[in-house]
């Protein structure tokens, strides 16, 4: 068929219409996300409701009715109270929380030996942010200095006594400090631990895997105050008469102990998902055990649980706030303490100290556990769908 | 020519017994256990040296002596001239009174957050997430504080209490409800609800043969709801009403009968349920979002409706995910019931450390922790393990 014989070709494309009316813009969103049929319209009215009984009144109580300058208890509470605000005021105590923050960040550490404590600090963050950053070189050497050098520089630091440092007590730690150190220490030991623990529980050798599923199954059926309760009391009982044993320590043990118990737990999983080719490949190229698990299974098995070890990570945080009920000051504990002070005791202090308190612990979790998704979606190599 | 030779061999190849995995095995073994028995050797001597020092008998011969402390709140009998052993059962008993009222709590929020954070709606779903994060991301300790030094305890004298429906009242010193004070006959009523109970279950099993059999639907919600509140109601009438109430009375400094819900109680109660609900609702979500998009498809398909689909083909398999990790936040929740000694409610924890501080028997009540809790663990996971099985798919 000719060309000329059509009556008529269109040699352009037409151009695109617009969506319909409804289907674009803010109404269709509003229909769409909010009120697309009757029982979604009542959910959203629900919804600002509930947002409205919240949100102002705690916008409110935290900035425009806090008080943020004062010297003493006295803006902090109505004129009943012997305060200057007006009958039925409320609002945030924020002149507390600035005059106890470094009562909270190092609890009763020496004023003049306060640098150790802020030098270990910067140490600690020169050392963990490069460790975390994928891009940045030599992860070999840094992640020997974090867990190898950092750990005696920190001690040395912390606790004195050599070159002409001065011994500061560990009952003057307090604070921000004492989660920091017990986390640390924590995660450091647990997770080694926990390979051992969940090795040995996947072992063929009776022995080792009754030891290590009684270990492992007693002290996840118990709760950490429990198991904190026995390192402070029973652990004084267990050794030789006359030793004495720093409290922290005794802390750190039980909170140590119990993190590698929950942590086998997980590494077991990741070690059960490894299909069994993988282990009997590293057996046919002849590797021994240590070889097998070191360079082939734990690699894969730890990448698979990297979501469930921060997990562990983030309780383990959290977790330490518990120590303030054996008689220890954490940021939790020393913030408690502080309520009692006479004179900043107001009905707004509890709440104020509580909610910087727990904004401090949130934001350490919350980065946690985004840093662990990031991992997890860097470290996804394709094989989940 | 000389590897001909060695095949021809028939001598086993002579390899030290040292490098044998099973001989290697058994000394690891050995020198594991001795390890182990010179410790546990060591710190046992170490243990009854000390006792010894501190005069302090071991056994448990120490729960029948006077406890001598009083406690806050108790679901038995007990005073400070009854025994230790009671004062544990009645510590023992407010543990399980928290775990049960907070793991059913914590199971209704955490499902309707979870579920909510897949709703169409947007507000709902930025809610929930809100939700979910905050409270994740707070130690538990934290929050029980927040509600019992926070919001509890700064509420008002009992002389300007909060007045609630139905003869209620707020206060610092607690939640006063009116008391149901039932009277005699009202045995009737529980019978009928067990009557009630048994006929539904009778009639759910007749129903569903019924249906195997022959297709016909039977309303089999409606029948057992009706039962349920139908017949103990009816029981109720017969037996001429036999419930009055104790309302709180308002005198000059405090309030008078009623039904007292100490402080302690409601902020571990709410800390603990808002918290394990945050972790709930990530399970239920992941739960859901577990099953896949074609069985939903493929059950409209089959013509089946909204309804249908979700409570005869989504629920099912999702409860299959959902069931074992929601095991374990029902323990962890039992667990951090012992959170209750920093607010100073008397659970088993806050009572064995007043036991402990007085007689100093630390290794019998830590072991009695130890015992009632693996108890508890165990008891839990028979019974989530038993409705596990009956969830769990059933393949050849």
């Amino acid at each position: 068929m000719a060309v000329g014989d059509l009556s008529y070709v269109r040699t352009e494309m037409s151009p695109a219409e617009k969506p319909p009316r409804g289907e674009h813009g803010l109404a269709a969103w509003l229909k769409k996300n909010l009120f697309a049929s009757p029982g979604d319209s009542i959910l959203t009215v629900v919804g600002l409701l509930l947002v409205a009984a919240i949100l102002p009144p705690f916008v409110r109580w935290a900035f425009l009715d806090a008080a943020w300058v004062g010297a003493d208890r006295s803006v902090c509470s109505t004129v009943v109270q012997g305060g200057i605000q007006p009958e039925g005021w409320s609002g945030a105590c924020w002149p507390f929380v600035k005059a106890k923050f470094e009562l909270f960040m190092f609890g009763r550490y020496p004023i003049d030996e306060r640098w150790r404590v802020i030098l270990v600090g910067i140490l600690f963050v020169a050392l963990l942010v490069p460790l975390l950053m994928p891009r940045a070189p030599r992860k070999g050497l840094n992640a020997l200095l974090f867990f190898i050098v950092f750990p005696v520089v920190a001690f040395v630091l912390l606790v004195g006594g050599w070159f002409g440092l001065e011994h500061v007590e560990t009952s003057l730690w307090g604070g921000l400090l004492v989660t920091l150190v017990i986390s640390y220490v924590g995660i450091s030991v647990s997770l080694p631990l926990g390979v051992l623990l969940a090795l040995g529980r996947r072992s063929k050798l009776p022995v080792l895997k009754m030891l290590s599923v009684i270990f492992i199954e007693a002290v996840r059926g118990v709760p950490l105050v429990t198991v904190l309760f026995m390192a402070s009391v029973m652990l004084p009982l267990f050794l030789p008469p006359g030793t004495t044993f720093d409290k922290l320590l005794r802390a750190l043990i039980g909170v140590a102990l119990f993190a590698s118990a929950y942590m086998a737990e997980v590494i077991r999983g990741g070690l059960q998902a490894i299909p069994k080719g993988q282990y009997e490949g590293a057996d046919s190229l002849g590797l021994g055990y240590w070889q097998k698990m070191g360079l082939i299974i734990l690699p894969q098995a730890l990448k698979l649980v990297i979501p469930g070890i921060v997990n562990t990570f983030i309780g383990l945080f959290k977790d330490t706030s518990l120590v303030s009920i054996i008689g220890m000051f954490d940021l939790l504990g020393i913030v408690r303490q502080a309520f009692s002070d006479t004179n900043w005791a107001s009905p707004q202090t509890p709440m104020t100290g509580l909610v910087f308190a727990g904004f401090i612990f949130w934001i350490f979790c919350f980065g946690m556990s985004r840093y662990s998704i990031y991992t997890e979606k860097r470290l996804d190599t394709g094989h989940r769908k | 020519m000389a590897s001909q030779e060695a095949l021809r061999n028939d001598e086993a190849a002579r390899v030290s017994v040292l490098n044998d995995p099973k001989v290697r095995g058994l000394i690891y073994q050995a020198v594991v256990f001795v390890l182990l028995v010179v410790f546990v050797y060591w710190i046992v001597g170490n243990t009854v040296e000390n006792l010894k020092r501190a005069n302090i008998a071991s056994g448990f011969g120490f729960l029948s002596g006077r406890a001598g402390f009083d406690v806050s709140q108790s679901l038995i009998e007990y005073n400070s001239d009854s025994s230790f052993g009671r004062a544990l059962v009645v510590g023992l008993l407010n543990t399980l009174l928290i775990a049960v009222t907070g793991i059913v709590t914590a199971s209704v929020i955490g499902f309707l957050v979870g579920i909510g954070r897949m709703s169409r709606n947007w507000l709902i779903r930025k809610i929930c997430t809100v939700y979910v994060e905050v409270f994740r991301n707070i130690p538990p300790l934290l929050v029980i504080f927040f509600w019992y030094l926070g919001v509890l305890s700064v509420l008002p004298v009992p002389r300007e209490s909060i007045v609630l429906p139905f003869g209620s009242y707020l206060n610092s010193r607690g939640l006063y409800l009116p008391k149901m004070i039932w009277a005699e006959g009202s045995w009737l009523v529980g019978v009928a609800f067990l009557v009630a109970v048994a006929l539904s279950v009778f009639v759910a099993r007749r129903a569903r043969a019924r249906q195997m059999a022959t297709g016909q639907q039977f309303p089999v919600l409606w029948t057992s709801l009706g039962l349920i509140l139908g017949l103990p109601l009816l029981a109720f009438v017969v037996a001429g009403f036999p419930l009055s109430f104790d309302f709180p009375q308002q005198s000059t400094f405090n309030l008078t009968g009623g039904l007292q819900i100490k402080p302690e109680f409601i902020a571990l109660y709410l800390a603990l349920s808002f918290y394990t609900a945050s972790f709930i609702a990530e399970i239920v979500r992941a739960g859901i979002l577990g099953v896949s998009r074609g069985q939903t498809e493929a059950s409209f398909a089959l013509g089946l409706r909204p309804g249908q689909t979700l409570r005869l083909v989504v629920i099912p398999q999702a409860l299959r995910i959902i069931i074992p990790p929601l095991t374990s936040q029902y323990l962890n929740l039992t667990k951090n019931s012992s959170l209750a000694v920093a607010v100073g409610y008397a659970d088993l924890v806050a009572i064995g450390g007043t036991i402990l501080n007085q007689t100093g028997q630390s290794i019998e009540v830590v072991a009695i922790w130890m015992v009632v809790y693996l108890g508890l663990s165990l008891l839990t996971s028979v019974f989530m393990n038993w409705f596990n099985a009956r969830m769990a798919l059933v393949e050849r």
